[in-house]
């Protein structure tokens, strides 16, 4: 299975990530060390042109991390036709044990890395570089993540098995099935909406409210977060459904294929920029404090809880289109 | 407006080859006059200059522009300050061969990022004041030498900086060029700038347009000049 | 926003200047880069389409397929046996199929002789003595509507048929061989007695439900082997898959040289462009400028090397048929004197190809033009 194409490469970018990352730690951790911006000596000034090699490193890293997320999916897609049972990617990613793992890993390396590079501007904007030490540290502390995202990825790719029988959609999100996802979408579609709305609503209100008053940031990162799970819930337990409209097709990859005009892209891209800018708002926080970033913060806060704020809301303006625009009826007033 | 305490700088520092260019300058530039550096070659006045410029930081001491303290600033910041507040004219006028006259001057305005007609405009009045509007569009390789100074200079002035600085302005010129040169020197006084020249011409350390020279030996300042 | 535009513009504008003064060496760059893609999307345009071809040659077939066996060998399917099927529930439609191989020494080809069956792309009505032809059989022979051609069957006996017409050639690689006639020519030539099939074709409406027939029908009939449409899709699938995967590895060679090549080429600057780079440090641009101005830079050379390169392959692959490596790559069935793929471009495999070349290549600057980046603003002054 390993002499796929797409496999090759996603393999390829996630192995290249590990190695830059894992070759700019021992520089991470002398920057950590030996920083100190008042001081004019030649080993600082090399630690500060050195800066800009980490930062333009990570930056490309965390880029290919976000174009192979994409290309995982489409990959596992495509792939879908090689497995018995499969019809998407929920078979593929089934196939073995190490696909789902693999998927949350990269998502997850998504989330840190974004945050990350907001902290890397915020702290350039700074005329002292406040937080050297902090991002730097951080950084290795990503390290493990991307090196599992790899384990998981190359453990999932090695243990494809073409011959693999693996249940796809309809039985993985099936309200009969005892898993997480099941429950999901076992949800009925009135409390389910209920949430979906409630959630969202919160998250742009927060948001809203933070760019205005600059208050409640840790409440934007909060319901965020909250709002991303929500979200990924309502997909599955109804937005699909009137997607597809069908009421027992429960799938939230199966959006993202052509058959659908890829639909599913209009959905993940405002929610997780969103989800994103809205984690990186609570992360940004506490370094308000710092003198140099007192004014800085505020701003950057500002412009990321408008991205949160109309992320969010496009989200569910889409979602509503959505299911507005479906011939399904799953209530009935 | 610029004040230097103790300004100390070392290169190849910690190595066997460690070279104090300059070892504990205090000295105070004014504004609004030409301050001319003098001393023998490798007195540390191209060292000092590229320190007053913000192109490179002192290894210890500190440098006030306005009051304010920059000596640790990082390299984009100082870089930042750098832009709006210096011009440079280099000895070798170091324009970059292949491109015209106009987009030399313009150069230094790109990461500014503003209009892109407004400071074309602004390259081509600056060519204009040094008589070079004619020769816009031409390769700078193709320029007489004196020629290629006034778009060096151009080139210094076009992000409007309040600072000049020239190293060893006159060192390629004969002496009607360098004549002229000074001319143009008295000119961007009368516009307000505060010049900062290292020289050891006699035609420039002796001109009347120069307000105070500062002599350098060893990176030091030797006694309180003038 | 609008500073942000007018720098990207300004740097863009310095960045295409800067590549324009230094074009020999550029253009070699580019011309690597650009071969480097046009392989790998030869490669990949390649295999895309004869996927593609293989999954509408078996979109048009039936879901289960059904042969006798005899000995372990394929053997003719007797009267009676589909009556034996019986009804099988999810199954819409159940035919005998009449279908083989027939040798032609003139041009030394294999053609594939069909009676139509209904339901099919091939569902017409052939009169006696007529036959149906695919482009690639009219063309080495020469044929046209209306022309007379004769075929020497396995039996010894000459037939005589009249090409009632010739398929039409788009999807050529479905067609190209076909020779169409109605059953009882077939028979006749073939000299297979009347009711025997060559093999049975079901069609299933649910695709969820192919798994439980094909069960089903192996009880009933132990002699049968069952080839499913899904099965044969999925091996397709994989074999190309792995044959792209296996000449990406074997290319990898040249995409490592490809990028030591860039490598060399970003680090080796030239003492001009050394010097070009502290003068801009000394006026004012900051490092973090300069690797804006070498990001452009290497954007524009992979746009274009892209560009160049992925269009070449396309030419190469639909317009000249793969000349290059046809013979490592298509290795599939009879032979196809010439046959050309319908073109199809891909997202997913732009996307691929885009991680195959544009990213060894960013991961080979990064470090030199840093190097570059960080010279001293200074340093133009140190002499």
């Amino acid at each position: 299975m390993l002499f796929q194409p797409a496999i090759i490469a996603l393999l390829l970018a996630s192995a290249v990530s590990v190695l830059m990352l894992a070759a700019a730690a021992p520089y991470a951790w002398q920057l950590a060390r030996h920083w100190d911006i008042a001081s004019g000596s030649e080993l600082q000034l090399r630690l500060e042109r050195r800066t800009y090699l980490l930062s333009t490193l990570l930056t490309f890293v965390f880029a290919t991390q976000l174009a192979s997320l994409l290309l995982f999916i489409f990959n596992a897609d495509k792939m879908a036709v090689m497995f018995v049972g499969a019809m998407c990617a929920v078979g593929t990613l089934n196939a073995n044990a190490w696909g789902f793992p693999a998927l949350f890993a990269q998502i997850a390396v998504f989330f840190m890395a974004a945050v990350w590079l907001v902290l890397n501007h915020v702290d350039t904007r700074a005329y002292d570089y406040p937080l050297v030490r902090t991002k730097y540290i951080l950084l290795m502390g990503i390290l493990p993540f991307v090196v599992l995202s790899f384990a998981l990825q190359l453990a999932y790719f090695l243990n494809l098995k073409a011959d693999i029988i693996t249940s796809c959609c309809g039985s993985l999100f099936s309200g009969d099935a005892q898993t997480l996802a099941a429950d999901a979408s076992a949800l009925p579609p009135q409390p389910a909406m209920l949430l979906f709305y409630g959630a969202l609503l919160l998250a742009v209100a927060a948001a809203i409210f933070h760019a205005r008053k600059l208050r409640a940031a840790y409440l934007v990162a909060a319901s965020s977060a909250a709002a991303f799970v929500v979200a990924l819930t309502g997909i599955l337990s109804f937005v699909s459904l009137y997607v597809y409209e069908h009421p027992h097709h429960h799938c939230p990859f199966c959006l993202l294929k052509p058959e659908y005009d890829y639909q599913g892209y209009w959905l993940y891209l405002p929610l997780f920029a969103a989800t994103a800018a809205g984690l990186s708002v609570g992360t940004i926080q506490p370094f308000a404090r710092v003198p140099s970033l007192a004014a800085i913060v505020p701003q950057i806060a500002r412009r990321l809880a408008w991205v949160a704020a109309l992320g969010f809301a496009l989200f569910a303006a889409v979602a509503t289109f959505m299911v507005a625009h479906s011939n399904l009826i799953l209530l009935k007033d | 407006m610029i004040k230097l305490t103790n300004i100390r700088k070392a290169y190849n520092q910690g190595q066997h080859n460690e070279f104090w260019a300059l070892n504990g300058i205090d000295l105070d530039i004014e504004a609004n006059k030409v301050t001319a550096l003098s001393g023998p070659s490798g007195s540390g006045k191209s060292t000092l200059l590229s320190i007053v410029g913000c192109m490179a930081r002192p290894t210890s001491g500190r440098v006030q522009l306005a009051g304010r303290d920059i000596s640790g600033l990082p390299e984009r910041f100082l870089t930042d300050i750098r832009r709006s507040t210096f011009g440079f004219i280099f000895q070798q006028y170091n324009l970059i061969k292949g491109l015209s006259a106009r987009d030399n001057v313009m150069l230094p305005a790109y990461p500014l990022g503003g209009d892109w007609r407004a400071l074309h405009e602004r390259a081509d009045m600056l060519l204009d004041t040094f008589k070079l509007g004619h020769r816009c569009h031409a390769p700078v390789e193709w320029l007489s030498g004196g020629e290629q100074q006034r778009v060096a200079i151009a080139r210094a002035l076009i992000n409007d900086p309040l600072v000049v600085i020239a190293d060893e302005p006159t060192a390629n010129l004969d002496t009607v060029l360098s004549r002229e040169f000074l001319s143009i020197l008295e000119s961007l006084k009368q516009q307000g700038k505060t010049i900062l020249l290292s020289s050891h011409d006699s035609l420039v350390v002796e001109s009347s347009v120069v307000d105070r020279v500062v002599r350098l030996r060893d990176g030091h300042l030797p006694e309180a000049a003038e | 926003m609008k500073t942000w535009i007018g720098k990207q513009q300004a740097l863009i504008d310095f960045t295409l200047s800067s590549l324009s003064r230094r074009k020999l060496k550029n253009f070699g760059l580019l011309l690597v880069y650009a071969l480097i893609v046009f392989l790998l999307a030869s490669v990949m345009l390649f295999t895309h389409a004869l996927r593609r071809e293989a999954a509408l040659v078996l979109k048009n077939t039936p879901e289960v397929i059904v042969q006798r066996m005899v000995a372990g060998r394929h053997d003719l399917i007797p009267p009676g046996y589909i009556e034996k099927l019986g009804r099988i529930r999810g199954v819409q439609h159940i035919e005998g199929r009449l279908w083989g191989y027939f040798y032609d020494p003139v041009v030394r080809a294999n053609y594939t002789f069909m009676a139509p069956t209904a339901g099919t792309i091939n569902e017409i009505q052939i009169a006696d003595s007529e036959i149906v032809i695919g482009a690639a059989v009219a063309r080495e022979r020469g044929l046209e509507h209306g022309n007379l051609i004769s075929f020497r069957s396995y039996t010894g006996k000459l037939f005589v048929f009249t090409v009632a017409s010739v398929l039409p050639h788009d999807a050529e690689l479905v067609s190209a061989d076909l020779v169409l006639l109605n059953p009882a020519d077939y028979r006749a030539f073939f000299g297979i007695p009347a009711d025997h099939y060559t093999d049975i074709a079901l069609s299933v409406a649910n695709p969820q439900e192919v798994r439980n027939i094909a069960a089903k029908l192996s009880e009933t009939l132990p002699d049968a082997r069952l080839i499913l449409r899904e099965e044969v899709l999925r091996t397709y699938e994989s074999i190309f898959n792995w044959r792209e995967g296996i000449v990406l590895v074997l290319l990898s060679g040249s995409i490592l040289a490809f990028a030591i090549f860039a490598w060399e080429k970003a680090s080796g600057l030239s003492a001009e462009e050394k010097r070009e780079i502290g003068i801009l440090k000394a006026i004012g641009w900051e490092t973090g400028d300069v690797l804006k101005m070498k990001f452009w830079e290497g954007a524009l050379v992979s746009l274009t090397a892209f560009l160049l390169g992925y269009v070449a392959a396309y030419w190469h692959v639909f317009h000249f048929s793969t000349a290059l490596f046809e013979p490592v790559l298509k290795g599939w069935s009879v032979l196809y004197p010439r046959f050309e793929l319908v073109p199809v471009v891909d997202g997913f495999q732009v996307a691929t190809l885009f991680f195959f070349t544009v990213f060894p290549y960013t991961v080979a600057t990064i470090v030199p033009i840093w190097r570059a980046a960080i010279t001293d603003p200074d340093a133009v002054m140190r002499g």
